[in-house]
């Protein structure tokens, strides 16, 4: 592979870990600050990739009307398609929300799982919404024209990086003031928050819509670089675990740490592909598999020998006014 | 201040707390003692909103607080502590204390954003109440420590500021005294006290410690099985028949 070719591979792996990066800090809200064990990402990725896809192409007329079913197409710019999922997934987490924040943990990480399964088997099986299992195609890119469509990848990669750092520092602020305060104090007792007079019902709620609508983003920004999605894509391995292995490896608590652990755990993804292209023919085709394996070995060493992740949570996290 | 009218609960056959009906004056250090088992937490529990009642009426300052969801009843001025200590582990001494203040500006995501300057300066103030409440009990040497990380009567203090910090008009302690090392507990003691006369806060609290009990509370509440056995001051219970009985059995008489 020449130098270029190099290059352009290094950006597309930097876009998808940017991608992953804004789950990892949907995910650090809900779950690094506030302890909702919440293993239904995929959930609100599949919803925030179709919410964008529904929104920014056109519903289908004529002979190709045919083959593409889709409830409704409202062509309109990526940004709204950005926002649209940001909100669908917002109200959607809040209607999740009623009934599953007044369970204990366990329970809202079952109630997640099982409802990210079903929103994927949703999209599969109901044509009519948003063409079951072929999916949809053709979304739009932001500045496409601006570049030779070859080097598309790199205005996307500044587009990703933009987003990834505005809602870094939108969740920075809220998390160093006295709202991630309270959300804290509610990871560390529950009971002693309420009977310190906060509302924790609400709090917990506010976590998991704000975070469910950074994962929405992120579901977005994934659609509109591949361009195309099918309900297949949204697995509990690529929607969900492996992102919980990102933010714990790079640091539950820890909004630099969510991004860091995005990097590094892609980059050791794709690593193991190239590893796995070595493998003995007999083994090849069972190289995801050992992918896979690899992923949850290295999650089990860091959960025994550094369970902080690679930053950790920072000693004093109330900082607004130093 | 706090009446309770004929409160009961119980837990499956259980019946922990038994047609209670006691009251808590104004300004008074009032203590509340009695046997295990005797339904004592389970009342401050019902009192602060951790359980409902089954059936009675709780009055705090002439409003039915009964029912009411643990924040609400926050709100209405009122803080309790618990038997063992519920600091939030992960966070600093100094955050502890400063989550306390109700309804700050800044625990409203959107203000967080978007008000910025009054959520710092806010902040501010707070922050600096904060390290005055550290300093009157004497932990402000550890405001940047994990709350964690402190010794069983530490936190008992770090219980006491946070109840400083709320500005309630009354707090119920769960026995303050247990774990905590005679100096220790004479500091307590001593702070209780200040509290109570310079802040104006009514105490009601639960103690097994018969000296603190003695040294401080006025009057002395006794229950047993789930309802009040006798009320005084501590030299009347001292001498009381039925605590006697209660307490160690009747054959000692």
């Amino acid at each position: 592979m020449e130098i270029g070719g190099i290059i352009a591979y290094l950006v597309s792996l930097a876009i998808m870990a940017g991608i992953y990066a804004v789950f990892c800090l949907g995910l650090n809200i809900q779950w690094g600050y506030t302890g909702l064990f919440n293993i239904g990402i995929a959930g609100f990725f599949c919803i925030g990739a179709y919410a964008t896809a529904l929104i920014t192409t056109p519903k289908p007329t004529g002979m190709y009307a045919h083959y593409v079913q889709q409830i409704f197409g409202l062509n309109l710019p990526f940004i709204f398609g950005l926002l649209g999922a940001a909100i669908i997934c917002g109200v959607i987490a809040f209607l999740i929300g009623i009934p599953t924040l007044k369970l204990g943990e366990d329970y809202l990480a079952i109630a997640t799982l099982g409802i990210a399964e079903t929103f994927r088997l949703i999209f599969n099986n109901e044509h009519w919404l948003a063409n079951g299992p072929r999916g949809l195609m053709g979304l739009p890119q932001p500045l496409q024209g601006l570049v030779d469509p070859r080097h598309y990848n790199y205005i996307y990669l500044i587009v990703v990086v933009i987003i990834m750092v505005l809602i870094y520092l939108s969740i920075e602020r809220a998390i160093r003031s006295p709202w991630g305060r309270v959300l804290r104090a509610v990871r560390e007792d529950e009971v002693s928050a309420g009977m310190s007079g906060k509302d924790i019902f609400r709090f917990k709620m506010q976590s998991l819509v704000f975070g469910a609508m950074v994962m929405g983003i992120g579901g977005a920004l994934y659609a509109h670089y591949t361009k195309a999605i099918s309900p297949d894509v949204f697995t509990p391995l690529y929607g969900t675990f492996i992102i919980w292995v990102m933010l714990m490896a790079g640091g539950s608590g820890n909004n630099k740490g969510a991004i860091l652990g995005a990097y590094v755990v892609w980059g050791i993804w794709i690593g193991a592909k190239f590893m796995t292209d070595f493998l003995p023919y007999t083994l090849k085709a069972r190289a995801p598999y050992i992918r896979f394996l690899l992923v949850m070995i290295l999650l089990e060493i860091i959960l025994i020998y550094r369970p902080q992740g690679l930053l950790g949570e920072e000693k004093k996290v109330s900082k607004l006014i130093e | 201040m706090l009446e309770i009218k004929e409160v009961e609960k119980s837990f499956g056959g259980l019946t922990a707390v038994c047609d209670c009906s006691l009251a808590v004056q104004e300004g008074s250090i009032t203590g509340l003692i009695g046997p295990n088992g005797a339904g004592k937490t389970t009342l401050f529990n019902v009192i602060t909103g951790y359980y409902k009642p089954d059936r009675g009426n709780i009055i705090f300052q002439g409003q039915n607080i009964d029912g009411l969801l643990p924040h609400q009843i926050f709100q209405k001025k009122m803080y309790r502590t618990f038997q063992i200590t519920r600091e939030f582990a992960q966070m600093t001494v100094l955050e502890n204390v400063m989550l306390m203040p109700d309804q700050q500006i800044g625990e409203k995501l959107w203000n967080t954003w978007f008000r910025a300057s009054s959520v710092r300066k806010q902040e501010k103030v707070i922050q600096e109440k904060a390290l005055d409440v550290l300093e009157f009990v004497e932990l402000i040497d550890l405001k940047d420590e994990y709350a964690g990380s402190l010794s069983g009567g530490q936190k008992k203090l770090l219980e006491l500021a946070r109840s400083m910090m709320a500005e309630p008009k009354m707090v119920l302690l769960d026995e303050p005294g247990a774990g905590v090392n005679p100096t220790l507990m004479r500091k307590l003691i001593a702070n209780i006290k200040k509290l109570c006369e310079e802040k104006k806060i009514t105490f009601f609290l639960i103690e097994h410690d018969m000296d603190l009990v003695m040294n401080l509370c006025n009057p002395v509440i006794v229950m047993s099985e789930g309802k009040k056995l006798a009320e005084g001051t501590p030299d009347e219970i001292k001498k009381d028949e039925r605590v006697l009985e209660a307490y160690l059995g009747g054959q000692y008489r």
